[in-house]
């Protein structure tokens, strides 16, 4: 057993951390001020960045793809010591979110869509979508699942996809599309849509679709204005009648109504998501820590770890609760992420942590701008920002409750028909 | 790197010490909380697991090869999901012995050490809470002072495992270089009185006792000359170990009368309210054994432990509360009653937040 991060994890940390304290604290507070603007400069910077650094190392989507490819077979490293890419990548992205989550958000990357065309997609599309994706401009990949009627309850998918000849045919709305907007409109990027192929027959007649930049019937109608990672822009879609290749399809066209496999192996993914947004959340909340001990410190006030209950000032209870709720969400998602790493499923770990991060990180941020008083609920200091920022990690990617009710299932042995 | 695996030896230590936990401790745990009693067969057999011996160096008679604070960790996380108050007098040897081994001087080790790798059991104690309610580690009202070539103890204890059979206990006082001090005190020094046994809320298995010192004199050798504020730190370590095993006990107890109980058609364990505070009795159990592992390593590998210790010790403290709390309350009016153990869990559980000295790792 092992609590020291490896040294290369440790480079990563210090890597990515300079990047979240020199290129997205500057410009944090100005990019949540004017919503819906186009952080260009920094975008820039990241790509040509992430640009020498490919698969397994960039943020967000294609570290956890290609270890959600991986899942089953605990991928190693070429010096035959097991995979720490996961790990890596949710401490890489702890440092990124604790410079600006939504800013983080944004960079430019394959994201949601590419993990599922990294996952599932044939080599030809990974060679369409994948391949070059880092070359010329900036770039996103982003995933479209929610529709006004639902959210979690995502067997409800009523986006159509019909076949027409060589093309598929969609049509219904998309929300809540994180970099949906640029994805079709600022870039040449792509939008992995869910859509049914026949309402009636439920779950497995859904499947998901590589959308590209530039299909005739996609429209962005708006981006939401939100109340946190105002950076990052969430867009509502529209498709009415759009035509793509039939090839663009993931997975089987085929209707497979006993194996649910194809729906498995989406929400397999998920397992793979769930601990990095859950590394994202903590580094939002550590944002928040840090900075009330940092205030805390230029007024001379020490947190004494060891002091007596009864000596402790409110103060002391207070911070020591939210860094204790914060290393404990940190351990739930490094196990989760170790687990992947190991090539073993990981579903209820991966839910624990994300219910944990998602709720530890609401109340670390919310006593944040308490304990830092009039300060802290100014928009002056970025503190108010982050609880407005922390929010939404409670909700995306599996809310606290639905990932709640994934370990209960687990924890009893209960189907979804058991327990709902 | 990050690394959350047991070695093979730790797999075997834990699972050696499950089976004992579940086949002998856990079905005499509901009659020794209710008779105040712990059998001394059960006693004995522990002992033959070597759980003692094991984390003495063969150099003193024992056999360890693994012992750290992570080895035992786990031994007091498996203990005491069988029981709390048999795991306590199974491990109170180590009170000791854990004191001298990492802050006795080499005399002491010789001395001391032996007396615990013998094949019958021996008790062991430490004498560290004193009766206030807002008694603080950091101000000890015991106090050790020199008179010539002696020490001279004063003060009131309270909560002393086993102080009538320990032929020795480890005393912590605020000292007279350092505001805790450590000293080994052999059982029939003039001076000890040790009260009437206690009643406790929970523990009730285990014989503790209030112990009043009035100018004990001990030579100047008594005293551990190491850091007894990391004994302490050890001590919470395997408090919240066991903490964490009283945890997973409520959980597991919990899920398994959900699963059966029904109500309103369906089991318990199918309604939401029930399903979803096991799922966070469940993170918070995994939790709070993490950020425990995380402590134990710390010390282990000298870590920023007195964080890392301070952090999970807090935690934990909280966590068994809710857990076991939450453990009646999924039993209802049956976990109200006394032929449940949640309740004794729960009654168990509160003591964590309060009591030092239980345990040491």
């Amino acid at each position: 057993m092992n609590f020291e991060l490896s040294k290369t994890a440790k480079q990563r940390q210090k890597l990515f951390h300079s990047v979240a304290e020199n290129m997205m604290r500057p410009i944090s507070h100005q990019y949540d001020e004017a919503e819906h603007t186009e952080p260009d400069d920094f975008f820039q910077a990241m790509w040509q960045a992430t640009k020498a650094n490919r698969m397994a190392e960039s943020p967000s989507g294609d570290a956890a793809a290609s270890n959600g490819a991986a899942a089953s077979n605990g991928k190693s490293a070429s010096n035959g010591k097991p995979s720490e890419a996961t790990l890596v990548t949710a401490v890489q992205i702890e440092e990124l979110s604790w410079g600006d989550c939504g800013l983080y958000l944004s960079i430019p990357n394959p994201g949601l869509g590419g993990a599922a065309v990294s996952a599932v997609g044939t080599p030809e599309q990974k060679q369409r979508y994948l391949k070059n994706f880092y070359d010329g401009e900036p770039k996103w990949g982003a995933m479209a699942i929610t529709e006004p009627h639902f959210g979690s309850d995502s067997k409800q998918v009523a986006t159509t996809a019909v076949r027409d000849g060589d093309d598929w045919v969609l049509n219904g709305t998309k929300i809540f599309c994180t970099a949906g907007q640029r994805a079709l409109e600022k870039s040449d990027g792509f939008v992995v849509v869910w859509a049914t192929l026949d309402k009636s027959k439920g779950r497995p007649a859904i499947k998901s679709f590589i959308v590209p930049a530039g299909t005739p019937g996609v429209t962005v109608d708006r981006v939401e204005d939100k109340m946190g990672i105002r950076a990052s822009d969430t867009a509502v879609i529209t498709l009415d009648n759009a035509r793509i290749p039939f090839d663009n399809i993931l997975g089987t066209p085929e209707i497979v109504e006993k194996g649910r496999a194809g729906f498995k192996g989406v929400m397999a993914t998920f397992d793979a998501t769930r601990p990095i947004v859950a590394a994202s959340a903590i580094g939002v909340g550590r944002a928040a820590l840090d900075f009330v001990k940092d205030k805390l410190a230029e007024d001379g006030i020490e947190i004494r770890y060891e002091a007596d209950r009864h000596d402790m000032t409110v103060l002391e209870h207070e911070v020591i609760d939210m860094e204790a709720q914060l290393q404990a969400a940190r351990l739930l998602t490094w196990r989760a992420c170790w687990m992947m790493d190991r090539g073993e499923r990981n579903s209820r770990e991966a839910s624990m942590a994300k219910a944990k991060a998602g709720l530890a990180v609401t109340k670390v941020t919310q006593k944040a701008v308490e304990i830092l008083g009039p300060l802290g609920y100014s928009c002056q200091w970025l503190v108010e920002k982050w609880m407005r920022d922390a929010k939404i990690n409670d909700i995306f990617e599996g809310t606290q409750q639905i990932n709640l009710m994934i370990v209960a299932r687990s924890v009893l042995g209960y189907s979804s028909s058991e327990l709902n | 790197m990050i690394d959350f695996e047991l070695n093979e030896e730790q797999q075997l230590i834990v699972e050696t010490v499950r089976a004992f936990a579940a086949e002998v401790i856990r079905p005499a745990a509901h009659d020794a909380d209710e008779t105040q009693s712990i059998p001394q067969q059960l006693i004995d057999q522990a002992w033959e697991l070597g759980l003692v011996q094991g984390s003495i160096p063969e150099a003193y008679g024992g056999y360890a090869s693994q012992a750290s604070a992570l080895t035992g960790t786990l031994i007091a996380e498996g203990l005491a999901q069988g029981d709390l108050a048999i795991a306590a007098h199974i491990l109170a040897p180590r009170l000791v012995v854990d004191a001298v081994l990492n802050a006795g001087s080499e005399e002491q080790k010789k001395e001391i050490l032996p007396l615990y790798c013998k094949d019958r059991y021996v008790a062991g104690a430490a004498a560290v809470l004193e009766p206030r309610w807002d008694f603080s580690c950091n101000k000890m009202q015991t106090t050790a002072k020199c008179d010539g070539d002696d020490i001279v103890l004063n003060g009131e204890k309270c909560y002393v495992p086993l102080a009538k059979t320990a032929p020795y206990t480890v005393v912590y006082a605020r000292g007279t270089d350092a505001p805790i001090e450590a000293y080994l005190l052999p059982a029939g020094t003039p001076g000890i009185e040790i009260g009437e046994r206690e009643s406790l809320m929970g523990l009730r298995a285990l014989e503790t006792y209030p112990v009043t010192l009035t100018d004990v004199r001990l030579p100047a050798s008594a005293k551990l000359p190491g850091d007894a504020s990391a004994l302490l730190r050890r001590s919470r370590v395997a408090q919240s170990a066991m903490a964490v095993g009283v945890a997973r006990a409520s959980l597991d107890y919990s899920i398994e009368y959900a699963k059966e109980r029904e109500a309103f058609g369906v089991k318990i364990a199918q309604k939401q309210a029930i399903a979803f505070m096991l799922a966070e009795m469940a993170i918070e159990v995994d939790a709070a054994r993490l950020l425990n592992w995380e402590a134990a390593w710390s010390v282990d590998h000298d870590n920023d432990s007195s964080r890392k210790v301070a952090l999970a010790r807090g935690y934990t403290d909280n966590a068994v509360m809710m857990v076991t709390d939450n453990g009646v309350q999924v039993l209802g009016g049956h976990g109200f009653t006394r032929d449940h153990p949640v309740e004794m869990w729960a009654r168990n559980g509160r003591g964590f937040a309060v009591i030092e000295g239980l345990a040491s790792v």
